[in-house]
């Protein structure tokens, strides 16, 4: 919300004083700088997922919780089966499940409003933005009682539906994630698959979708076969839109995701920072090592992405193969620090330099930028490796650390201090919720750019 | 194998990086931005008469032509008008649905990466001529139906957009009106919607009662994504943009550009006076968004309304140029202001940006703009002349050189097929800071005589 309410009391205009840590102009009462969020939203927003089991419905939930954080919007998943494991401790079979099973039932209805209490609790009380509500909700009444809910506590609704019958996708979806589950720990494959089948037909017989006549007033997407067709329906706000907008273009055909810096520059051999400097010698030994580990590797059909500065573009000049050049993929504007080493600008300006240190993500250089702008600057290149298949980025340390945070959920904390040292590739392969992540050194000596996060003063 | 490609020059107009020695692996493209579009793409309406189709047309050709995908829009109707002259009555439009399978496809070539395709296209048949046609031209097909069976909307789109159409001209409105509806009807017997089983293969949108709700089924590639996101964030609601620079600012009155000073006290006297105007237009529910830099902030805290700052509406970034005076880069980097007088849409400042760039980060903003409803944008210059170009459909050649003088608010209201512009002084002086479009010849000036007659007259008596 922005704390600027009392506005219209104050005279105006107001005296501004620049934030020293995030360089932003704000009005300044009585010394005191009033602290602005920039918010997507008024009120928070509550995300149901609808589907029968292995539909992808958790698959879409951490996804998307990942994205919405990764963008700053703060956000949470329920898992209503978490809730149900920690209640039963033991997981016997699918007679659980049973429509006709009274006891079960009652179970999982105290599931699904614990998790929903603590919805309440991390939207209401503990400054959440969005929460994620993970469970099947196939039925118009249990989606009733959820409607109702958050009316009362004045979230808005946004359901998000998975419809999916071709059984190949199903059978695939429950060898990756339902066989590692807690559930069929004591089990071997077919038992538990035979038993997780049952499962699903005990939802079968209830399963009431999203209607386009009886829900025509809910806000929801209806995902039909993994993504080939989708039905959007009264989307009322720009959280909203930028949530279909990110589920529309998410895929999950197998590739995997190559991400590099350029190879030793110059400047860095210099110890400074930024610049547009060339390769170094062993930077353009690098980038032949490279050239021969991507021909080794394999790849389909694999594009090539570099930012538009000197050092990326050598390095994918020696692949010999077609690239594409993003400005976005730009390192981070160091302002009046750019090409000055470390020591200088302790030197110099050693009140930013602390600054930096007390709050990395958040800190802006002077005529300059954050890793907050960067994360904001590299959404479009996100949103499109998200499109994208087989793909090699060579890029710079910051971006790479923003990337990297994306894809393998680091909080903003975190992200500034990931380690992206040169000459090393890493392979990033989306399996089941997550990401599995190679790291290859490709043996060539390089100076060592990484500062590790100070120790308290 | 290729050998190492060693040597990179960087192209002094776009500051782009490129291979010294052409290679034939290496088709380098030297754009600023990422290309995604391989093949021509054929977009093709679908929906009854007053659907929206030629509003959903013109609007989306607007839009991707700002953000550099060059495209064009036929309109089927305009074709028929001329191919008949005078309109008559209806009669002559259910001749013309069978004329119409002569017309217009011809015209369509690969110079445009997308065609925009604007006609009822309503019947199965009509649909898989085009399909074929585009298959053997390996165009890409991309369908946007718009269905609609609210008759106030329908009405309502009647006298807004059918009444001006030459074909009415001289006809008295409760008659053209149920002309017009007559003609509906005699598409209505023939209209065989995109079938959602039958059609299952073919890539479209179908968008139901102006945006309540979307199908969408076979999104191939990027560009149809982006569509697809943009025509899910446009409305129809009436509203206002308001544009408007920061008052003048130190740097304004010192003729540096660039740079994040405060506002002169003629600039503090706009923010006042554009408050009053604010007030004095009575809007309900007015967003006030700002750049990050000191300048638009300070305006907008005058207003006394909640404001949002936007890095992406910060001023272009001029680089090695940033607070100098016109005539220090003339005489500093006198290269460098010959080329941005060459081709000043593309050119970028060393270490800077170029309008292109600009262009790319304000596409959000252009976005989130057409989810609003009545907002005002206190910018800068060279922001508010890209935002105005998008609005006012103006190509690339032009936008560097749009007119946005200080103290001078722009009201834009959406209407027809197009958008009102009011423009208002506020009455407080102001240096100016345009510079014309050069007629000199393109090269480099040592003269600084002969290089600057196009900065204002203000500069010239500093010097």
């Amino acid at each position: 919300m922005l704390d600027n309410e009392e506005f219209m009391l104050d005279t105006y205009p107001r005296e501004l004083t620049q934030n020293p840590l995030k360089k932003i102009w704000m009005p300044c009462r009585n010394g005191h700088i009033a602290q602005r969020r920039v918010c997507m939203t008024n009120c928070p927003t509550l995300i149901v997922t609808v589907g029968l089991p292995a539909r992808g419905k958790t698959y879409i939930s951490k996804k998307l919780t990942r994205y919405l954080n990764w963008i700053g919007v703060p956000t949470k998943e329920f898992n209503v089966g978490q809730y149900r494991r920690e209640c039963l401790k033991i997981y016997k079979s699918f007679e659980f499940f049973r429509p006709d099973n009274e006891e079960g039932l009652k179970i999982r209805r105290q599931c699904a409003t614990s998790a929903l209490n603590d919805v309440r609790q991390y939207l209401s009380v503990e400054g959440g933005q969005v929460a994620v509500f993970d469970a099947t909700n196939t039925t118009r009444e249990r989606r009733g009682t959820i409607v109702k809910f958050a009316e009362q506590n004045g979230f808005k609704v946004f359901f998000v539906e998975s419809v999916c019958e071709d059984p190949e996708v199903i059978a695939q979806n429950i060898v990756q994630v339902k066989l590692g589950s807690p559930d069929y720990i004591h089990c071997n494959s077919e038992e538990a698959i035979e038993d997780f089948m049952k499962r699903i037909k005990c939802y079968e017989s209830s399963y009431q979708p999203l209607d386009e006549v009886l829900d025509r007033d809910l806000s929801y997407i209806k995902i039909m076969d993994v993504g080939r067709r989708y039905l959007v329906n009264r989307v009322v706000d720009h959280i909203q839109s930028r949530i279909v907008y990110y589920l529309m273009n998410i895929h999950i055909t197998p590739r995997s995701i190559y991400l590099c810096r350029h190879g030793e520059s110059d400047l860095n051999i210099k110890g400074r920072i930024g610049g547009d400097s060339g390769l170094s010698a062993r930077g353009k030994e690098f980038a032949k090592h490279l050239r021969k580990f991507i021909q080794e590797q394999n790849i389909k059909d694999l594009k090539v992405w570099t930012s538009q500065m000197k050092r990326t573009i050598q390095t994918a000049e020696c692949l010999g193969a077609p690239y594409e050049q993003w400005k976005s993929l730009n390192e981070i504007d160091a302002g009046v620090c750019e090409e000055m080493m470390y020591e200088e600008i302790q030197e110099h300006y050693p009140l930013e330099f602390a600054l930096r240190d007390q709050d990395k993500y958040r800190y802006r250089y002077p005529k300059g930028e954050s890793y907050e702008d960067l994360v904001q600057r590299l959404e479009p290149v996100i949103m499109e490796l998200e499109r994208q298949e087989n793909i090699l980025v060579i890029c710079h340390q910051a971006v790479m650390r923003c990337l990297l945070a994306y894809f393998l959920d680091k909080t903003a904390d975190e992200l500034p201090y990931l380690n992206c040292p040169l000459h090393t590739v890493l392979k990033l392969t989306p399996v089941a919720y997550g990401c599995k992540v190679e790291s290859v050194y490709l043996g060539v000596d390089s100076v060592n750019t990484h500062r590790d996060r100070p120790e308290r003063m | 194998m290729s050998t190492v490609q060693e040597n990179l020059t960087q192209t002094p107009l776009l500051k782009i990086w490129v291979p010294w020695m052409g290679c034939n692996v290496n088709r380098r493209r030297g754009s600023s931005v990422p290309q995604f579009c391989n093949s021509p793409t054929l977009i093709v309406m679908v929906g009854l008469p007053a659907r929206g189709k030629t509003y959903i047309s013109k609007k989306l050709t607007r839009y991707l032509n700002w953000i550099g995908v060059p495209t064009k829009m036929f309109n089927v109707g305009q074709y028929r008008r001329e191919a008949v002259k005078i309109y008559k009555n209806f009669e002559c439009s259910r001749k013309s649905l069978k004329g119409e399978s002569h017309l217009t496809l011809d015209v369509l070539t690969s110079v445009f990466l997308i065609q925009v395709f604007d006609a009822t296209n309503t019947t199965k048949e009509r649909r898989a001529v085009i399909i074929s046609f585009a298959k053997e031209k390996g165009y890409k097909v991309f369908f946007i139906e718009s269905i609609c069976d609210n008759p106030e909307i329908i009405a309502e789109n009647i006298k807004q957009v059918k009444f001006g159409s030459p074909d009415y001209v001289d006809r008295d409105i409760d008659e053209a009106m149920e002309d017009f509806i007559q003609r509906i009807e005699c598409y209505r017997a023939n209209y065989i919607p995109i079938d959602d089983e039958k059609d299952r293969k073919l890539s479209y949108i179908k968008i139901f009662d102006v945006g309540s709700t979307y199908l969408v089924n076979r999104v191939q590639d990027h560009i149809q994504s982006r569509i697809v996101y943009y025509l899910m964030n446009i409305h129809v609601t009436p509203r206002s943009i308001y544009l408007s620079r920061h008052g003048e600012s130190e740097l304004n009155l010192l003729g540096r550009i660039g740079g994040d000073s405060g506002l002169s006290p003629r600039g503090l006297k706009y923010a006042n006076a554009l408050a009053a105007f604010i007030r004095s237009q009575k809007i309900t529910d007015l967003k006030v968004w700002t750049s990050h830099m000191k300048r638009t902030i300070q305006t907008a805290e005058a207003v006394g309304v909640q404001y949002e700052q936007w890095k992406a509406l910060n001023e272009i970034d001029a680089g090695v140029c940033e607070e100098l005076t016109y005539e220090e880069i003339q005489e500093n980097f006198p290269e460098e202001f010959a080329l941005r007088d060459q081709d000043k849409y593309r050119y970028r400042y060393p270490k800077g940006e170029s309008y292109e760039d600009l262009v790319h980060r304000l596409e959000p903003v252009i976005m989130e703009l057409e989810r609003q409803e009545n907002v005002l944008v206190v910018c800068h210059q060279a922001v508010m002349r890209c935002l105005l170009a998008y609005f006012l459909d103006k190509p690339a050649d032009e936008l560097p050189y749009l007119r946005c003088p200080l103290h001078t608010v722009l009201k834009l209201t959406p209407i027809a097929y197009g958008c009102k512009v009011e423009s208002f002084f506020l009455n407080i002086e102001a240096v100016n800071t345009h510079r014309e479009r050069p007629v000199v010849s393109f090269h480099i000036c040592h003269n600084r005589h002969l290089a600057l007659p196009t900065i204002s007259l203000w500069y010239i008596n500093y010097v």
